[in-house]
C-alpha cells in the first residue's frame, strides 16, 4: 500500500540523482564556470504566452502594500543580469516553476541546469552540451539537423515558406483537422506537426540537435546573420524526450523589447492579460550583454534517461501532487 | 450534454468525436519547452470498437456523450433483437444484432452482461469476462493424432468455435475467456 507520505521515486534513483548532480558540478569546475544561485522570486513574470507563472504576495515589513512576486519559469533573466555585471561564464542548478504543467515528463516544479558561455556561438555550445551528456549517459554522437531539413524530410514541407493555408491543409490531411480548423497561428501548427509527426519519427537511439528554428520561434536567440528567417536556437532530443534548449543569445535591448511587446500582443490575441515586462532585465541589456551562448537542460528528464524511468515521478522525491 | 475541457479528460470519460460516442482510454500531456501544449488522447469509438489517437490543443473542449453502462441479465433473442432485463426493476432492453456484435457467441440465458446505452439506445453488449459453455461437437482427438500442441477445434452450445486441448470431449463444460476467445479450463462443477 502506498500511503501518500512516501516518495514516489525509489531511493536508488535519488542516489543516482545525487551522483549526476556531482558529475555536473565537477564538469563545470574543470571548465572554470562559476556556480551562481539567483532568486526563484521575481517582480516580473514572463511574457511567453505559453508559460504560466505561479504568483504570490510579499508582505515586506518595510512596505505598506503587499507586492506581487512571481516564481521564475527559468533563471534566465537573473543570470543575464549577472552576465551584464561582469560575472563571466556561469551555471546554475535550480528549481524552475511552471503552473499548469503536469504529465509524464512534466512536474510543476522541476530542476533546470542553465549555463552561459562568453564568446561561444551556438555551435560551440552544442559541442559542450554533447561533452556534458557523454559524461552522464552512455550515448552515441549527437546528430545535427536543421528544423527546415526535418520538415522537408518527414513532411515534404518547407516550414520557413509554408503559408498558414498550406499548413492547415497538411494538418487536415494528417488527422489534425480539429485543431487546424480554428487555428490562426502558423507557429502553433508548426509545433503540432513537429511534436506529432517529426519528433515521434526521430530514431530513439540517437540523440539529435535540431538547430535554426524559425525566427518566429526565436525566443531569446539572435536571428541568424546569413538567413534572417531562422534564429540561432537549438534543441536537444533523445529517446523521444526534449532535453535542452539553447541559444546564441540576443543582446540587442531594443529587439528584446520588441519581442516582449510581440509576446504581449499574442497574449491579447489569446485572451490573456498582458505580462509586466522585466525592466531590470532590459536595463541590464542596455548596459550591455557580452556576446554569449546559453542553454537550459531539464535535469529530471536527464535522470529519467539515466535510470530508464518511464515517468518523471520515478526521479523526483515528491512530485507536486504529493508534495 | 456539457462540454469537457482537455484537463478533464480522464480514462472512462465519454465524449463525442466526429458524431460518435467515444470512451477515453488515456490522456497524455505533451508540451514543448517553448510553445503550445497539446493532449494526445487515446480513444475507443463505442460503436465501431476502433481505438485511435486524437490530438487536442490543451484547453480545447469536446462535447460530453450521454453514455451509460447497465448490468443486465440476458433473457433470449428472437433473431432480430437480443433481450436483456434488469433483475431488480424488471425493465427490459432490446439490443439489435449490430449492438450485440461479437458477444453473440458467448451469450447464455441469465448471464450478467454490460449493456452500453447511448442517448438511451443500446450500442454495445459486453458479456462476462468468463463463461462456462458445453461442447456440442468436437473430434475425439486421440493421442498422436495431431503433430503439435495446437489442440483441436470445438463447437460450443452457442455456436462459438474455440480451440481446446486434445483431452477435452463432447458434452463437457469448459470455461472460456470471452475477451480473447480462448479456452481456460474445464468447468469446476
Amino acid at each position: 500500500m502506498n500511503s501518500s507520505w512516501q516518495p514516489s521515486s525509489p531511493i536508488k534513483n535519488l542516489r543516482t540523482r545525487a551522483e549526476i548532480l556531482q558529475k555536473i558540478r565537477r564538469f563545470f569546475l574543470e571548465r572554470n564556470v562559476l556556480e551562481v544561485d539567483t532568486p526563484s522570486l521575481s517582480h516580473a513574470p514572463v511574457t511567453d504566452p505559453h508559460l504560466v507563472n505561479f504568483e504570490t504576495q510579499w508582505a515586506s515589513p518595510s512596505e505598506v502594500q503587499e507586492q506581487a512576486l512571481y516564481l521564475q519559469t527559468s533563471p534566465e533573466y537573473a543570470m543575464k543580469r549577472l552576465l551584464c555585471a561582469g560575472s563571466g561564464c556561469i551555471y546554475q542548478l535550480s528549481k524552475a516553476f511552471r503552473n499548469e504543467e503536469a504529465g509524464r515528463y512534466h512536474n510543476a516544479e522541476f530542476t533546470m541546469l542553465e549555463w552561459y558561455r562568453l564568446g561561444f556561438d551556438h555551435w560551440q555550445l552544442m559541442d559542450e552540451v554533447e561533452a556534458l551528456l557523454k559524461t552522464i549517459l552512455d550515448c552515441p554522437d549527437i546528430k545535427r539537423v536543421s528544423y527546415q531539413a526535418l520538415f522537408i524530410e518527414h513532411l515534404a514541407l518547407d516550414p520557413l515558406t509554408a503559408t498558414l493555408d498550406t499548413l492547415k491543409h497538411v494538418c487536415n490531411q494528417l488527422g489534425f483537422g480539429n485543431i487546424a480548423e480554428t487555428e490562426s497561428s502558423s507557429d502553433t501548427l508548426l509545433q503540432l506537426l513537429f511534436c506529432e509527426k517529426i519528433e515521434t519519427q526521430l530514431d530513439k537511439n540517437t540523440p539529435y540537435f535540431v538547430y535554426h528554428f524559425p525566427a518566429s520561434q526565436a525566443a531569446l536567440a539572435k536571428l541568424n546573420a546569413q538567413d534572417s528567417r531562422v534564429a540561432n536556437r537549438f534543441e536537444l532530443y533523445y529517446q523521444g524526450i526534449e532535453l535542452a534548449n539553447g541559444f546564441h543569445e540576443l543582446s540587442d535591448a531594443k529587439e528584446q523589447h520588441q519581442r516582449f511587446a510581440k509576446d504581449n500582443q499574442l497574449r491579447a490575441d489569446m485572451g490573456l492579460n498582458p505580462a509586466k515586462i522585466d525592466q531590470r532585465f532590459l536595463d541590464a541589456l542596455h548596459a550591455g550583454l557580452p556576446e554569449c551562448a546559453g542553454v537550459a537542460l531539464g535535469i529530471d528528464r536527464l535522470i529519467m534517461l539515466a535510470v530508464g524511468a518511464k515517468h518523471i515521478d520515478e526521479v523526483i522525491a515528491f512530485p507536486t501532487p504529493i508534495a | 450534454m456539457a462540454n469537457f475541457s482537455t484537463n478533464e479528460f480522464k480514462a472512462g470519460l465519454k465524449i463525442m468525436l466526429d458524431g460518435e460516442p467515444c470512451n477515453i482510454l488515456e490522456n497524455e500531456y505533451v508540451k514543448p519547452g517553448k510553445g503550445q501544449a497539446f493532449n494526445r488522447v487515446k480513444i475507443r469509438k463505442l460503436i465501431s470498437g476502433k481505438v485511435l489517437e486524437k490530438t487536442f490543443k490543451s484547453g480545447d473542449t469536446a462535447e460530453g456523450a450521454d453514455v451509460m453502462d447497465l448490468e443486465l441479465s440476458y433473457l433470449y433473442n428472437d433473431g432480430e433483437f437480443w433481450h436483456f432485463m434488469n433483475n431488480e426493476s424488471f425493465e427490459q432492453v432490446a439490443a439489435d444484432e449490430k449492438a450485440v456484435g461479437e458477444s453473440i457467441k458467448w451469450l447464455r440465458e441469465n448471464d450478467n452482461c454490460t449493456i452500453t446505452l447511448w442517448n438511451g439506445s443500446p450500442i454495445a453488449v459486453t458479456p462476462p469476462n468468463f463463461v462456462e459453455l458445453e461442447i456440442t461437437e468436437t473430434d475425439p482427438g486421440l493421442k498422436g493424432d495431431t503433430a503439435g500442441t495446437g489442440g483441436k477445434p470445438a463447437t460450443l452450445s452457442t455456436g462459438a468455435v474455440v480451440r481446446v486441448p486434445l483431452f477435452v470431449q463432447t458434452g463437457e463444460i469448459i470455461k472460456v475467456d470471452t475477451r480473447s476467445g480462448e479456452y481456460v479450463s474445464r468447468a469446476q462443477k
